[in-house]
């Protein structure tokens, strides 16, 4: 099965840029679950997102995410895990979740 | 003749967990057993089979395999069927013909992943044979609401891979306290306050404690000894229950604890939460169960409500506050302290719980007694009239109208 961990976090915490010892932890993070990790990416803040939708055929976009919530998606993690207990013990292992929560959606597979 | 009906009930978990594990798939175990306890009706007239158990396990089994063949791809999901363990499908005459999966199921059913009632109505279903009308009954909801649950469930078990497995020995405490929070939640849902649907409500509490004695027999199994909280729970539950006679006067209103007829109280029940209750407290620090279970044991064993330990129980609130901070346990603490030291105690305490607490009737309605006990009549009738205004349940709202009615104040 494969999950996607969607990283989920009071982005105020990055403005001044990251912290050394949490990269440090993303970084063995990483190499902790290397076999597992399929890719993953952080994400630049919300204040560089635009949102595009299409109504009637037309294209609306506009500033920022969709809507304003507490905590902002910022980065995510795509692993392989046998089933959702494995996925959600490496979600628990994300540096992130102790600050913010880790969403495990498993992918869609279409056959 | 067999009791087909009760033996339902009685197996229907045994043999529905070992058909998923056979199959991988809840709705298909779940078909084909219902299939094969229909057939039974037929074929076990005249004479039943000398197996009952093998009998409907293997041709639950047969029905399964069938249904499997019978679907359009059924090339493709069979090779897809995954844990498919040829094992169960070899041997079919003695009891070990049906291996006993009721462990993985408790966990899958509890599993936290899952939303709360959720895992309270797929636990009642899968593992206490319960039938999808009996359970909305119970809850009060329509029975395609319920059936709608049940579905969603069971279709987040499938599609987010819960797995159908016993956690690793890291995440068993964790995952032994959901599975717990559950039968407790069951059990309160039959041991809150009565109203018509008294039998079904009874159902779910002897519901509770059945599948709590089943928990603590498998983990004893699987581990050889069991978590001091399950034999907690267990007690607590017993000890509640064995009131249940007493608690409910014939017009169906609550009986308080004070004026129950102790007579009525169940005395096997009393003894066996005592027991248990005293073999946790000699091997285990008390954790929130065993403190609860304290808390009714020093009632169930006092002769009289005059004779109640309350300086006993002050202390064990006190406790249980201290691992489970919240305020309707301070609520109770002060109620017993008030017993305990006087209503002037206990008023200070209840009074500082005003902020949390005063949206909440029975804040209101303590507040009130102990106002009434202290002579301050026209403020009781104020808290009272408080708390009737926030409570709904139509018992409550007769007993606080007949406190009303005491104090000589109208009631509208």
């Amino acid at each position: 099965m494969k999950y996607l961990l969607l990283i989920y976090d009071t982005e105020k915490r990055w403005e001044k840029g990251y912290e050394k010892l949490e990269l440090a932890e993303y970084g063995a993070f990483g190499k902790e679950f290397a076999t597992q990790i399929l890719g993953g990416n952080a994400l630049k803040p919300t204040s560089t997102a635009t949102t595009v939708r299409v109504r009637d055929g037309k294209r609306i976009t506009t500033d920022g995410p969709f809507a304003e919530t507490k905590e902002q998606l910022g980065g995510y993690y795509l692993v392989e895990a046998a089933d959702l207990d494995e996925a959600l013990g490496i979600a628990a292992k994300i540096p992130g979740a102790r600050y913010g929560s880790v969403e495990v959606r498993p992918l869609m597979i279409f056959a | 003749m067999i009791d087909l009906d009760r033996l339902c009930r009685a197996e229907w978990g045994h043999l529905l967990s070992s058909l998923i594990r056979a199959f991988g798939d809840f709705d298909i175990a779940e078909e084909a057993l219902q299939e094969a306890f229909s057939a039974a009706v037929v074929a076990w007239s005249p004479v039943p089979p000398n197996n009952p158990l093998a009998w409907l396990y293997g041709t639950a089994r047969h029905r399964a395999i069938d249904r499997i063949r019978q679907r359009a791809r059924s090339q493709t999901l069979l090779a897809e069927l995954a844990p498919f363990d040829e094992r169960h499908l070899q041997s079919t005459d003695g009891d070990d013909a049906v291996p006993d999966e009721r462990l993985r199921l408790i966990f899958t059913c509890c599993h936290p992943a899952l939303a709360e009632e959720a895992r309270v109505a797929l636990t009642l279903r899968t593992l206490g044979g319960l039938t999808t009308e009996e359970i909305a009954h119970a809850f009060l909801v329509p029975a395609s609401t319920m059936a709608q649950r049940l579905v969603r469930a069971k279709s987040k078990i499938r599609e987010a891979a819960i797995p159908y497995a016993i956690p690793e020995a890291a995440d068993l405490p964790e995952r032994v306290s959901a599975v717990m929070a559950v039968l407790y939640l069951i059990f309160n849902e039959g041991y809150a306050a009565a109203q018509g649907k008294e039998l079904l409500r009874q159902a779910l509490s002897s519901e509770a404690i059945e599948l709590t004695r089943l928990l603590r027999a498998l983990l004893y199994a699987r581990l050889g000894s069991v978590p001091a909280e399950v034999d907690s729970l267990l007690a607590l539950m017993l000890l509640h229950d064995a009131r249940r006679a007493a608690r409910v006067a014939p017009d169906g209103d609550l009986v308080l604890l004070e004026e129950q007829d102790r007579a009525r109280w169940d005395r096997a029940e009393i003894q066996e939460g005592c027991t248990l209750l005293r073999a946790v407290l000699e091997r285990a620090r008390p954790g929130t169960y065993a403190l609860e279970a304290a808390i009714a044991a020093v009632h169930a064993e006092s002769p009289s409500a005059e004779a109640t330990d309350w300086a006993e129980i002050a202390g064990l609130y006190a406790r249980l506050l201290e691992l489970h901070p919240s305020p309707v346990v301070a609520l109770n603490r002060a109620v017993a302290v008030a017993m305990a030291d006087g209503c002037d105690a206990g008023l200070a305490l209840i009074d500082q719980l005003e902020p949390a607490l005063h949206g909440y009737h029975l804040w209101h309605a303590a507040r009130a007694d102990l106002l009434r006990r202290l002579k301050r009549r026209s403020e009781a009738i104020i808290s009272y009239q408080r708390a009737r205004a926030l409570a709904h349940n139509a018992s409550e709202l007769r007993f606080l109208a007949r406190r009303l009615a005491e104090l000589g104040a109208p009631v509208s």
